[in-house]
């Protein structure tokens, strides 16, 4: 059934469009777009395209593989189920994420940014400041200065030495340690994400839950929370894609040893199409990792849906 | 309007003539621009034996031919690493080096991926090619038969040990281990008497590479009369209890501390901080490592160390219960090869013939304390007179054994190194770790390939 307009009323969207933009116009409108969106293609989608090729073969940079490529369709995918460092490192991957992205930095990030909603305006700068500055600094000096500080002659075995804790962290707790570090690192996205979200939170609720007699934390428990519940989901779905492909700060704080301990799946990823020149493969591992992400993804937004 | 759209489709055009122009003199000035030879080697740690020799090279070579020039392509990364940027060069024409240094261990994985080319029409050219030991001559020889590099050396593996901490520690200067049990006794007797010096040092691990691979494990390995391969029957060992033993008696190692703590073992520097730190600062007593070792310590080396041939002394690995001939030595070396895509072919092969041209290849086997491959160069006197551990490596060559020359090598290769960390590190035990090498080796290679030897 078509939907009469009455004469005089405003046209809907598409029908304005079409009259007010004829075709020519649109074509002119978006050729400037062309250069852009020729080099998207070429660098985003044309590297994961290849990606996805390369999963059902089993090209190499050295070897049989290199010389003479071959479709294995799933072969690569059955190696990697089959394989017992592939199935390590989904562990660790999932250990790393739950405990540095989860809980580490979205708990925190919401602890730093409920106090700073009371703090003094310079207390509230510093914190900014330093949490901020320690999410801008490049990801290898980060891993760096975690490893100098984590080393068995770094700065935290010279304070606690005299304790006798000394030992090298990064060699007896390496999953722990990347951890810490990546929660040290990625904080600062979660607090602002968080800061944002309280100050839209009415002043008169928070302070008629205190009339009611309300303690602070089921204040927190039964208002605040509640009222971001849109935004815990949201901020735990960016910060968990981000953490799936930490590889730089692992990278050079343990290079994912020792042995395996903490290979997540980019490093095993790179380990394979890398250092042992199996592309094939690594770049089946890379698609594995992506599902991974997708499966987070569908968690998060079937929670963010029963609220709605 | 219409004059808004032809401004728009002007636009549009300067702005196409203008990148396709760009794009245009860039792609053709790329192409024929340097006629320069692009010469990429490894440059990793404080030496730069390489470097300093491969200068001197291009400094004659540009001198003595006029209007040609050599670039080098120092390629700064560990072990393993360089093999991998190394590949990633030659993948493509535009960053393909024209003449690179491959080790021959490599070599075979990297002609059946295409990177290289055969250069027999030149060799059968050559005077000099037969001046090459036959050993060397099929260094670098394909499958196909085809040979792909010159050789520039080899090398064979010793133990190499500090005649003064052996004093204190009470064992002889003539120390001769017949068996891995001496060698054993040997360490503990240190441990127990020189709390603060590192008893031996056996690579291990991923970070090492190849080096933990050969100068490691197959030191081992191969001193218990078994073979990672064997060619006739084209088969790759597995389920070997050699294996086990190898392993485990790595183990026993580092479970005792008798080897460097596995944080410095698994780094990527312990190369260069055994040659460079622990053994010229008389930390370390034992080392098992290869003839190379004394070019680090020359005045053109890394580390010079005068005193190095009165300090530390050799003797022969022993094989595991003296079986044999009592000691066991690996040989590996590296080549010079020429790449398919190099730009210009018959440049490229003056420049590999100039590299191993007597004179040249005698400076480098100089300073490197490489064991040479050419014949003319083995019985030169300053080649003979230049190192005192010389004649103890040469000597070693009967007893040597090689690698698998296979493509499948260095996958392999990788799956030990693999072995060797878990076993180091504690996270398998020795059978473990040899089950999962076993299952490995089965995938890259295929199961009809494998058979326990």
């Amino acid at each position: 059934m078509a939907t009469l307009t009455r004469p005089g009323a405003p046209e809907t969207g598409a029908e304005l469009h079409r009259r007010t933009h004829p075709l020519k116009v649109d074509i002119a409108r978006a050729l400037p777009l062309t250069p852009a969106i020729v080099l998207l293609l070429v660098f985003l989608a044309g590297p994961i395209l290849w990606c996805c090729y390369a999963a059902f073969t089993n090209t190499a940079l050295t070897g049989a593989g290199s010389g003479n490529t071959q479709f294995v369709g799933l072969a690569n995918f059955r190696q990697a189920f089959g394989s017992s460092a592939f199935r390590n490192s989904v562990v660790l991957t999932l250990i790393f994420t739950v405990l540095s992205a989860v809980v580490g930095q979205n708990l925190l990030g919401l602890a730093l940014a409920l106090l700073q909603k009371r703090a003094a305006k310079v207390v509230r700068m510093l914190v900014g400041t330093a949490v901020i500055g320690a999410w801008v600094i490049p990801e290898v000096v980060a891993g760096y200065v975690w490893y100098a500080f984590l080393a068995k002659d770094g700065t935290l075995n010279e304070i606690i030495g005299t304790l006798g804790l000394g030992q090298n962290w990064l060699y007896t707790l390496p999953i722990l340690a990347v951890s810490i570090a990546n929660v040290w690192r990625g904080t600062a996205f979660s607090m602002l994400v968080y800061n944002a979200a309280l100050s839209e939170i009415p002043q008169e609720i928070e302070e008629a839950a205190e009339m009611d007699g309300a303690t602070g934390f089921s204040r927190l428990r039964y208002v605040t929370i509640p009222m971001i519940r849109r935004t815990v989901t949201t901020n735990l779905m960016l910060i968990t894609l981000q953490t799936l492909s930490v590889f730089g700060l692992i990278y050079t704080m343990t290079k994912g040893g020792p042995g395996t301990k903490s290979q997540t799946l980019p490093l095993y990823m790179y380990e394979q199409a890398f250092s042992f020149s199996q592309l094939g493969y690594g770049t089946a591992i890379a698609l594995v990792l992506l599902a991974v992400g997708a499966v987070f993804s569908i968690l998060y937004m079937r929670l963010l849906r029963e609220e709605a | 309007m219409r004059r808004r759209s032809f401004l728009t489709a002007a636009g549009i055009g300067a702005g196409a003539l203008f990148g396709t122009a760009a794009c245009g003199s860039s792609g053709s000035s790329g192409s024929s621009s340097s006629s320069a030879t692009k010469v990429a080697f490894q440059q990793w740690g404080s030496g730069t034996i390489m470097k300093d020799y491969l200068t001197g090279v291009k400094t004659a070579y540009e001198a003595a031919n006029s209007g040609k020039t050599m670039e080098l392509v120092p390629i700064v990364a560990s072990e393993n690493d360089y093999y991998t940027k190394l590949q990633l060069m030659m993948r493509s024409p535009r960053t393909s080096p024209d003449v690179v240094y491959e080790d021959t261990f490599l070599i075979n994985s990297d002609i059946t991926a295409g990177y290289l080319q055969p250069l027999d029409s030149y060799l059968g050219k050559w005077a000099d090619w037969d001046q090459f030991q036959d050993t060397a001559k099929g260094a670098a020889k394909a499958a196909d038969g085809k040979t792909y590099g010159i050789p520039d050396g080899t090398d064979t593996r010793a133990l190499w040990f500090n005649k003064q901490l052996f004093t204190q520690a009470g064992l002889p200067e003539a120390w001769a281990p017949t068996s891995w049990d001496d060698l054993l006794a040997a360490a503990r007797e240190i441990k127990g008497k020189l709390p603060s010096v590192t008893p031996i040092n056996v690579y291990a691990g991923k970070a090492a590479g190849e080096a933990a691979s050969m100068q490691g494990f197959e030191m081992l390995f191969y001193g218990t009369g078994s073979t990672l391969y064997d060619a006739k029957s084209g088969k790759w060992n597995v389920g070997s209890p050699e294996f086990r033993d190898s392993l485990t008696f790595l183990k026993t190692l580092y479970d005792e501390k008798l080897c460097p703590d596995p944080q410095i073992a698994l780094d990527a520097q312990v190369g260069t901080r055994v040659q460079e730190e622990f053994l010229p600062g008389s930390t370390m007593a034992i080392a098992l490592d290869g003839s190379w070792l004394s070019g680090t310590w020359l005045p053109s080396g890394g580390k010079p160390w005068p005193e190095w041939n009165s300090v530390m002394a050799t003797t022969p690995m022993p094989t595991k219960t003296a079986g044999g001939d009592g000691k066991i030595s690996m040989s590996g070396g590296w080549t010079w090869a020429m790449t398919k895509n190099a730009a210009n072919a018959a440049d490229a092969w003056k420049v590999m013939s100039t590299l191993t041209a007597k004179d040249n290849n005698l400076k480098y086997n100089i300073a490197s304390a490489a064991v040479a491959v050419r014949k003319d160069v083995a019985s030169d006197p300053a080649y003979t007179g230049s190192n005192p551990t010389l004649e103890f490596f040469s000597s070693l060559v009967p007893v040597t054994q090689y690698r698998p020359q296979n493509t499948d090598y260095p996958r392999v290769s990788n799956e030990i190194q693999v072995a060797m960390e878990a076993v180091v590190t504690g996270q398998a035990t020795p059978s473990a770790a040899a089950d999962a090498y076993d299952e490995a080796v089965k995938g890259i290679v295929g199961e009809d390939k494998t058979a326990t030897l």
